[in-house]
């Protein structure tokens, strides 16, 4: 169907639920993965480290200026946010928090939506806050894929519904079905 | 290459006038910064179009100061990413004090935290009398905040734990005095500080120095305008000199990375070779 790229927006109860999800994607996986995961500001991101450990794609940080390729899932750094350029290259911001968050997921899906319009599948896990709702809404407005995690299947399931009620989202998925339905989608 | 959609062309003619009415020159930043924080005042304002802002921008002067300001993202802290600094005292002290005089230029220096952050910093290794810092911004409402070296009191208890955590020698509250709103940075750490107006895309070489700092200013420009600045930068720096970026920009594009060796990578701090 022409999917270009993913993003995933995930707050607390965030690593449980990517690691539901992540390894589960084959090495070939087509589309480059990019996420905004809420974490203190001072986190070194070790927890990357891991994620990579356990990943059948390569797991890093995102620098600024690099190239967006498949075979990655790259995740926002902590304390900037990240937005996505049409050349499908990554900018970094220290621009204010933006409802609280700092990188924000509507920062990053925002961005993606002008880069990748149709081309986006958007995707929205569990979390406390309402960050992400108005960037899932931007993708659908472009003509991207958006897919919620069931809320009922959610560790905190404030960030899903407040994404479920701001447009009309695609899939409400439980949690482990995601990763089979984003194998089959490409 | 796609056709723009509107919006960008909008958005290309409004840097257009800003650069020639005002000399701003924004053209080169990056594309998804400038666009959201064009949108930001766009919806704050009331507007619809970005065209309907070009007629503001030129002929309300008040509005293009806003506009203006948004364009320049001035968030900063005092002692930001604590183990830079604390590198700063292990491997960069022990270079600048093999000089009698020091300058050192802080590049985007926003509202100056960084700045007096620096001037703590060498007050305690004993370097401030034989420093000048030069601190640099395009944001003249930024530099004039930066002067008075005010800040508000609720974030003393954040700027604390930065300074502790930065290896500080001292109690963070002997370089301030602070009433019920507000705390005031020392007249001491004040007195070797230059404030200056420079605009790193418009404006010139700025001086020669010992020690460059630009931290996440950079990140806001496109490649080839990194470069250009990476120049400026190297032609400043006197051979030895060292190069601080910000703790999530790199060297990994600029032509000039061989120029340079490590002295702390993972802080990005790099040394102009001789
Ligand atoms: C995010 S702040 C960085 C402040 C500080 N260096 C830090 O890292 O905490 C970016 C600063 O760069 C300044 N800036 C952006 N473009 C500039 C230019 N062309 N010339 C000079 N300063 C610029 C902005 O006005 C702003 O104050």
């Amino acid at each position: 169907m022409g999917y270009e790229a993913i993003v995933i927006g995930v707050s607390s109860g965030g690593l449980n639920a990517l690691m539901k999800i992540l390894p589960f994607l084959p090495e070939n996986y087509p589309c480059p993965i990019v996420v905004v995961q809420h974490v203190s500001p001072r986190s070194d991101g070790y927890w990357i480290e891991s994620m990579n450990r356990t990943c059948n794609l390569n797991v890093k940080e995102a620098d600024e200026k690099e190239k967006i390729e498949r075979g990655n899932i790259y995740m926002a750094p902590a304390n900037y946010h990240l937005l996505v350029e049409k050349d499908k290259t990554f900018s970094l911001s220290t621009e204010a928090r933006v409802n609280f968050a700092r990188p924000s997921i509507d920062v990053l899906f925002g961005s993606a939506a002008d880069a990748y319009g149709d081309g986006l599948i958007g995707l929205i896990l569990t979390g406390s806050n309402s960050d992400g709702a108005i960037g899932l809404r931007k993708i659908k407005e472009e003509g991207g894929l958006t897919i919620v995690q069931d809320p009922e299947t959610a560790e905190s399931p404030s960030m899903p519904l407040y994404a479920i009620s701001a447009s009309s989202v695609d899939h409400i998925l439980p949690l482990d079905e995601i990763s089979g339905f984003l194998k089959g989608l490409v | 290459m796609a056709a723009k959609d509107s919006t960008e062309i909008e958005i290309d003619l409004l840097l257009e006038a800003i650069y020639q009415k005002y000399g701003y020159d924004f053209r080169q930043y990056s594309d998804a910064h400038i666009k959201r924080r064009i949108m930001n005042r766009m919806v704050l304002s009331g507007y619809n179009t970005v065209s309907e802002m070009q007629f503001q921008l030129l002929h309300n002067k008040s509005f293009a100061n806003d506009l203006l300001h948004d364009l320049s993202i001035t968030v900063t802290e005092m002692f930001r990413d604590p183990n830079f600094y604390r590198s700063v005292r292990e491997k960069i002290v022990p270079i600048l004090k093999t000089y009698p005089f020091i300058k050192i230029w802080h590049a985007g220096c926003s509202t100056g935290e960084e700045a007096y952050s620096m001037a703590i910093l060498l007050t305690e290794e004993g370097l401030m009398e034989r420093t000048t810092i030069y601190a640099t911004d395009f944001n003249q409402r930024a530099l004039d905040e930066a002067k008075q070296g005010i800040f508000s009191n609720n974030l003393i208890k954040e700027y604390t734990s930065n300074y502790q955590a930065s290896g500080g020698r001292s109690a963070f509250s002997d370089y301030y005095t602070a009433d019920d709103n507000m705390a005031i940075i020392g007249q001491n750490l004040k007195k070797n500080i230059v404030w200056a107006n420079h605009n790193l895309v418009t404006d010139s070489v700025f001086a020669e120095v010992h020690m460059i700092l630009c931290r996440n200013v950079l990140i806001y420009f496109k490649r080839e305008l990194q470069n250009k600045v990476h120049r400026m930068f190297y032609e400043s720096l006197i051979n030895g000199g060292v190069l601080c970026l910000g703790s999530k920009e790199g060297m990994y594009f600029s032509e000039l990375k061989d120029a340079y060796q490590d002295l702390d990578p993972r802080q990005k701090i790099f040394k102009k070779k001789y």
